[in-house]
């Protein structure tokens, strides 16, 4: 496998590692913008991982795009062999599923929907084959996920779900995208979820809401005063559904600023992760569980 | 010293010269979008290229002064009043404390830079002071302005009467011919949908912001059959979502182009024909919605080249207004 270089105009790169989403052109896209990163190569401005590719930002004054082209063909050999171990940090976020406001929001927006007659969770449950909606939280909040890309707005993070892909949740976008989408909704669409960083428009399925900010410009929020943003790509996220009586209480907490995620470093081998996906996920968990 | 808001025109904002380096969380550039226009309105004024200048979208703010400073008006050509008489563009004035503000209807371009010697003082946050209205970031109050705002003013000490000839200001070209790289996801549409794409005579839709600008009145696009890749969705002009570029050109379902701007969003699912290149992104920024438009391929030395001439374009404006 070789990635696919390609100038995007005169100031970006482009490299597509695969067409299609794995975690393991996920884990080579990280190691290629890692490697640039580290080289410290003068004139690039930008260093942008994606989900399975990524993108480089350089000024051709300063640097031509030949010779940094040049550069990153020279690493891609290393950024494919690399040993695929990732040091990061696990970050547990409480997801109210079924919520009042995401639901609100999906019956406003039902006409753009490609089943009108349902929710967006009745419909993405019924169409992955589980026999109910709570089924389907159970499965979607049991496995953690990668942020495997940060961006489309400020903080909004990409997520990929750490199981097979046979178990790999998908669901179109809304036919025609909804005008609005609460602050924090919990998302889905194609085989990502994501959450919405600001209130704004958004096509995704909806099915739940975090009462934690992921996104402060003014660096009001205690875990985010120093970086506005919560999530980076390679983080992992684990999802722990909560119903109304814990949404509103941890909501009193933050508000007060005495509220913080979980979060605890750990270290990720995708070859180990191959071997035993969920005992590897299980002994990740037991990071957040064991407090 | 300070400005105060009037009445804030369309939507008129606090830009400078940007914020790079955080495009991977998603936090874009920013800043003037017509790049060219912000630094000569800063140089006319005595202030660094990169200082705050107010960025008027199709109509003008009305803004009274609370001391002396020296103002000048470049970018789109959008008369600015004093007190009521009219003054040139591309040319530094003098206000007074209580002097006011306004502008006329815009008679060409589309975006007006309003520089204030000593520039805006709002706080920098992550290294520059341009506002991110999607994200609620800098600038004032991380919006867009409105009335009763008061916008603190640093010193300043420029010149009146200094003005940048009309042949060092850019040329324009109507039809607008924007020129692009193609790459990217070329390959997904069709030998014959990619020729129409460039003979084809586009116009500026209504959605034209900091974030981007669609196009429509185009065939659209004919796309290579294939099974959609793992995790892109079902669209054919879905990919895996990946990183936008400034200036990339993405076709949502094939049917109106988009060209991302400074306030791009960083990433999405839809594929890109390619990138319209960064010598042609200020020309975007003075566009009207229905202006008919039209794009060009090049190759990355055309780019190259047209960059180079860009810069020699500022810096003979720069020689010429540093005297």
């Amino acid at each position: 496998m070789s990635i696919r270089f390609n100038f995007g105009g005169d100031e970006h790169i482009f490299g597509e590692v695969s067409e299609e989403m794995s975690l393991t052109s996920f884990f080579t896209g990280l190691s290629m913008t890692n490697a640039v990163r580290t080289a410290g190569i003068l004139g690039v401005t930008e260093i942008c991982p994606a989900n399975a590719s990524f993108q480089i930002r350089f000024n051709p004054d300063i640097v031509k795009p030949q010779d940094l082209l040049s550069e990153l063909k020279s690493m891609e050999e290393a950024a494919s062999k690399a040993d695929p171990v990732l040091k990061t940090r696990i970050i547990e976020l409480p997801v109210y599923f079924q919520d009042p406001w995401t639901r609100e929001t999906c019956l406003r927006f039902r006409e753009r929907h490609q089943d009108p007659s349902s929710t967006d969770l009745e419909y993405s449950a019924r169409i992955s084959g589980y026999a109910t909606v709570e089924e389907f939280i159970a499965a979607y909040s049991g496995q953690p996920w990668f942020v495997s890309m940060v961006g489309f707005v400020a903080g909004l993070p990409f997520l990929y779900q750490m199981v097979e892909r046979k178990k790999q949740i998908q669901a179109p976008k809304y036919l025609r995208p909804r005008t609005d989408t609460p602050k924090l909704t919990i998302g889905h669409g194609g085989c990502f979820a994501a959450i919405y960083s600001v209130r704004g428009a958004g096509g995704y399925q909806m099915y739940g809401i975090t009462p934690a900010p992921i996104y402060d410009p003014t660096r009001k929020v205690r875990y985010l005063s120093d970086d506005m943003c919560l999530f980076k790509p390679g983080d992992i996220v684990k999802f722990k559904a909560i119903g109304r009586d814990d949404y509103d209480a941890t909501l009193e907490e933050i508000e007060a600023n005495r509220w913080q995620p979980t979060v605890r470093q750990c270290t990720f081998s995708l070859t180990d992760f191959n071997g035993d996906i969920y005992g590897t996920n299980a002994k990740l968990m037991e990071l957040i569980n064991g407090r | 010293m300070a400005v105060k808001v009037i009445s804030p025109g369309l939507s008129t904002s606090v830009q400078d010269l940007g914020r790079p380096g955080h495009y991977h969380v998603g936090i874009p550039e920013g800043g003037g979008m017509d790049r060219f226009a912000t630094r000569i309105a800063n140089l006319l004024v005595g202030n660094d290229p990169g200082a705050a200048v107010l960025e008027a979208t199709f109509m003008g703010p009305e803004l009274e002064f609370t001391q002396s400073a020296v103002i000048a008006v470049t970018g789109g050509e959008l008369p600015p009043k004093l007190n009521g008489e009219e003054r040139p563009t591309w040319e530094s004035f003098s206000v007074k404390a209580g002097d006011r503000l306004s502008f006329g209807f815009l008679k060409g371009g589309a975006r007006a830079y309003l520089a204030i010697s000593g520039g805006i003082d709002v706080p920098v946050v992550l290294g520059s002071r341009s506002t991110y209205i999607l994200g609620a970031l800098g600038g004032h109050q991380g919006r867009a302005l409105k009335a009763g705002d008061e916008l603190p003013v640093g010193e300043g000490s420029g010149k009146a009467g200094l003005s940048l000839p009309a042949n060092l200001r850019r040329a324009r070209n109507s039809p607008a011919e924007l020129r692009m790289l193609p790459g990217m996801y070329w390959h997904r549409i069709t030998e014959a949908a990619g020729n129409r794409f460039f003979e084809e005579t586009w116009k500026v839709a209504p959605e034209a912001d900091r974030i981007g600008y669609r196009f429509r009145g185009g065939t659209p696009l004919e796309f290579v059959e294939r099974e959609q890749p793992f995790g892109a969705g079902s669209d054919p002009s879905n990919i895996v979502d990946a990183c936008y570029p400034y200036g990339s050109v993405q076709v949502p379902s094939g049917t109106e182009p988009i060209v991302l701007h400074r306030d791009a969003v960083s990433g999405g699912g839809y594929m890109m024909l390619g990138v319209v290149i960064s010598a042609d992104m200020d020309l975007i920024a003075q566009l009207q919605p229905h202006t008919p438009a039209r794009f060009v391929p090049v190759t990355l030395e055309d780019a190259l080249a047209a960059r180079a001439e860009q810069r020699a374009a500022l810096a003979r404006a720069e020689g010429y207004l540093a005297g």
